[in-house]
C-alpha cells in the first residue's frame, strides 16, 4: 500500500462540504425583486403559499379519496359526508397488500444495502488515489446514471429470462440495485474527497490500524453523504414501478406500487383502497426525502451543480 | 474526460502522474500490484454495472434479430425483419410525434415554470422552509401513484377537477378528458411537468446559489432595471444549471412511462402512446419488434447522453 500516493490537500472538512448552515449564508438575493420591505415580503409569502398548495392539493385530494365511504366515491362533492378511517384497515383484507408491502420492504432494503456495500469501497478508493482507469470509471458511473431501467427493459426481460429469474424479487433487488449505484458513488466520492486524509493519518500514529481509522475517523465524518445515499436508494427502489411491472406476475410477490393495480379492475375501479394503499407508501417516503432534500441535487447532477 | 466526470467536491488529487514513469522501471510484480490494487475497491461496481445495466443492452441488440416466440423460446434468427415490421407498424409515425410533442412540451415548459419558481423560493419569505417540503412531494412520491390520483380528479363524473371547473362555470358539465386524445394528451404533459418540477427547480436553485452577490449590487451600481439585470446577469450566470437540468430532464421525460401508462394505457387504441409505453404494449405481442424499438428508443438516448457529456465538458471548462 505504501507505493500508493496520498492524494488530499489539507483543508477543513467544513469548507467543502454541502453543510447547510453555509449554505444559508451564502444564498444570495437579488435586487431585481425590487427591495425588502413588510408588503414585498408578505407578496412572495402569499404566492409561494399558494404555489405550494397546488403541489400538496394532488395528494390531499388522494388522502380524502382513502377516507371516502364506499358509498359515496361515484358522487362528486370535495368532501365525504364522512371520513371512513375503517378503510385503512379494511384494505389489508381480501387483497395482497399486506404481501406487497413485504416485498416493497425488502427490494428496498436489500438493494439500498447492495447499494452500499458497493459504493462505499469504490467511492472512498477513488476520492483518495488517483489509479489508471480512474476517469475511465467515472465515465462508467456517469454513464450507468443516464440509462435508465425502462430504457433497458426489454434487455432486462431477457437476461432475466435467460438466468431463470423472472418472477424473483432477486431480480428487482439487482436492478435497483445497480441502477441506484451511480447516485451513491458520487454523493460519497464528494464527502470521502472533502475529509482530510490527515485526520486519518493522525488516527494511525495513534496507533489505530487503517481500517481502525477508517472505521472511526471517516466513515462517521462521511455520515450526513451515507444517510443521503441510503434514504435516496431506498426510495428509488421502494417507488420503482416498470421493472416490477414487466419481471413480476404472481400478484402476492409483486411491490406495492405494481400490487395496487389490482384495485384498478376492469369493471370496478376500489379507489378507496387503491389512494389508502398509496398514502400508506407515499407519507414514509416524502418524509425521508425531507431530510436529504439540500443534498440530492448534487448526486443526480454528478456534481455539475453544487 | 477525467475532469468532466469527477464530482468538484473532491479536490483533485495530486502526484498522480509519476505513478506510471517510475513504475516502468520496478519490478513487473509491483507493477502489476499497482495496476490490479483498484481492484478489491471499484470491482463490485463493475461487475455489478456489467451484469445489471450493460449485458442487457448486448442482449437487447442481439434479440431485435431474433425470432422470438411469446413463451421466450428462441426460434433462430430473423434478419432485419423485427425492424421491418416495426417501421410498417401504421401508428408508428403517430407514436414517434406524439414522443416528440411529450418530450419538447414536458421539458420546455418545465424549465420555465422551473425558473420562475427557483427566484420565488430562492426569495427569503415566512414559511418559506414549510413551502419548500410541499415542492419535494411529487419527487419522493411514487409518479404512478400521483398520476393515479390525477385520473381520479379528472373523472368525468366524479372527478374533483371537472366538480371545479362546473362550480366555477369554466365548462357547463363534467367533461371526459382521459377519453379523449386531443384533451388526454395535454393533460398528461401538465402530470409529467407537475412531477419533474421539483428536481428542475432545486437544480436552478442550486444554480442561483453559485452567482455571487456581488455582481447584483455591481449591475445596481450600474442602474440595470431589474428585467434586465435578469435577462443579464442571472440568465447567463445560470447557463450551466439550465443545460444539466434540460439533458436531465430530455433524459427522464423521453423514458417516462407511469404518467401514460396510469392515466390512459396510451389509449384510446395507441392514440396517446410514446415510444416507450409502445415498446412495452408491442412486448407482449412481439418480444423481437420491442427489442428493435428499443434499440431505436437506446439511440436516441445514447444521443442525449453524449448531449449530456458535451455540456458537462463545456460547463466546466466556462469555469
Amino acid at each position: 500500500m505504501a507505493d500508493l500516493v496520498v492524494t488530499q490537500e489539507t483543508e477543513p472538512p467544513a469548507d467543502k462540504r454541502p453543510d447547510r448552515k453555509r449554505a444559508d449564508k451564502k444564498r444570495t438575493r437579488p435586487a431585481f425583486l425590487g427591495e425588502r420591505g413588510w408588503g414585498r415580503k408578505w407578496t412572495l409569502a402569499v404566492v409561494a403559499w399558494s404555489v405550494a398548495l397546488i403541489f400538496v392539493a394532488p395528494y390531499a385530494e388522494m388522502f380524502i379519496g382513502a377516507l371516502r365511504p364506499s358509498d359515496e366515491l361515484t358522487k362528486p362533492g370535495y368532501l365525504p359526508s364522512t371520513f371512513e378511517w375503517s378503510n385503512f384497515v379494511n384494505v389489508w383484507k381480501d387483497s395482497t397488500l399486506g404481501d406487497n408491502l413485504q416485498v416493497s420492504l425488502l427490494v428496498a432494503g436489500l438493494s439500498t444495502v447492495l447499494v452500499i456495500l458497493v459504493a462505499l469501497p469504490a467511492a472512498y478508493y477513488t476520492a483518495r488515489r488517483r489509479y489508471r482507469g480512474r476517469g475511465a470509471f467515472l465515465l462508467l458511473v456517469l454513464v450507468t446514471q443516464m440509462f435508465q431501467p425502462t430504457a433497458l427493459l426489454v434487455g432486462l426481460y431477457r437476461e432475466f429470462y435467460n438466468a431463470d429469474l423472472l418472477d424473483s424479487v432477486w431480480a428487482l433487488v439487482l436492478v435497483n440495485g445497480a441502477f441506484n449505484l451511480a447516485f451513491a458513488v458520487w454523493i460519497l466520492t464528494a464527502y470521502f474527497g472533502s475529509i482530510p486524509v490527515e485526520l486519518e493519518e493522525a488516527a494511525m500514529i495513534d496507533g489505530a490500524s487503517r481500517f481502525g481509522a477508517l472505521r472511526r475517523v471517516t466513515l462517521p465524518l462521511a455520515m450526513p453523504g451515507i444517510v443521503t445515499a441510503v434514504i435516496f436508494a431506498f426510495i428509488t427502489a421502494w417507488n420503482e414501478f416498470v421493472v416490477g411491472l414487466a419481471l413480476i406476475t404472481t400478484p402476492e410477490k409483486q411491490p406495492l406500487t405494481v400490487g395496487i393495480n389490482s384495485f384498478l379492475g376492469a369493471y370496478e375501479v376500489q379507489w378507496q383502497y387503491l389512494f389508502a394503499g398509496s398514502v400508506i407508501a407515499i407519507v414514509p417516503v416524502v418524509i425521508l426525502f425531507a431530510f436529504i432534500e439540500k443534498h440530492v441535487v448534487s448526486g443526480l447532477t454528478a456534481g455539475s451543480i453544487k | 474526460m477525467r475532469e468532466t466526470a469527477s464530482p468538484p467536491t473532491s479536490r483533485k488529487p495530486s502526484g498522480d502522474d509519476g505513478q506510471a514513469a517510475p513504475a516502468a522501471r520496478r519490478p513487473f510484480s509491483a507493477r502489476l500490484r499497482t495496476a490490479l490494487g483498484p481492484l478489491p475497491w471499484i470491482s463490485p461496481a463493475i461487475i455489478l454495472i456489467a451484469f445489471v445495466v450493460l449485458w442487457p443492452v448486448v442482449e437487447m441488440v442481439r434479440s431485435s434479430f431474433l425470432r422470438i416466440r411469446r413463451s421466450g423460446i428462441v426460434k433462430g434468427s430473423n434478419g432485419t425483419d423485427n425492424y421491418k415490421k416495426l417501421f410498417d407498424e401504421p401508428d408508428f409515425t403517430h407514436v414517434l410525434w406524439n414522443t416528440m410533442v411529450w418530450v419538447v412540451c414536458v421539458v420546455g415548459i418545465t424549465i420555465v415554470l422551473s425558473l420562475a419558481l427557483a427566484q420565488l423560493f430562492n426569495q427569503q419569505f415566512p414559511g418559506r422552509r414549510v413551502a419548500r417540503w410541499a415542492l419535494i412531494i411529487p419527487w419522493a412520491a411514487s409518479v404512478f401513484m400521483t398520476a393515479i390520483v390525477f385520473r381520479w380528479m379528472l373523472h368525468h363524473s366524479y372527478g374533483a377537477i371537472n366538480t371545479l371547473l362546473v362550480d366555477l362555470h369554466v365548462i357547463d358539465e363534467g367533461k371526459d378528458w382521459l377519453g379523449e386524445p386531443s384533451t388526454a394528451f395535454p393533460w398528461m404533459i401538465g402530470v409529467a411537468v407537475f412531477v419533474s418540477l421539483p428536481f428542475t427547480t432545486y437544480t436552478l436553485l442550486a444554480g442561483l446559489q453559485t452567482i455571487p452577490g456581488e455582481v447584483y449590487e455591481a449591475a445596481r451600481m450600474d442602474g440595470a432595471s431589474t428585467w434586465r439585470t435578469y435577462l443579464s446577469v442571472t440568465l447567463p450566470l445560470l447557463r450551466p444549471a439550465i443545460l444539466v437540468a434540460v439533458v436531465i430532464n430530455l433524459i427522464n421525460v423521453f423514458n417516462s412511462f407511469p404518467i401514460i401508462w396510469a392515466m390512459t394505457g396510451g389509449g384510446p387504441g395507441y392514440e396517446t402512446d410514446t415510444t416507450t409505453t409502445f415498446m412495452y404494449k408491442i412486448k407482449a405481442s412481439d418480444i423481437g419488434e420491442s427489442a428493435a424499438l428499443s434499440v431505436v428508443n437506446f439511440g436516441i438516448i445514447i444521443v442525449l447522453v453524449l448531449l449530456y457529456l458535451g455540456v458537462n465538458r463545456w460547463n466546466k471548462e466556462a469555469d
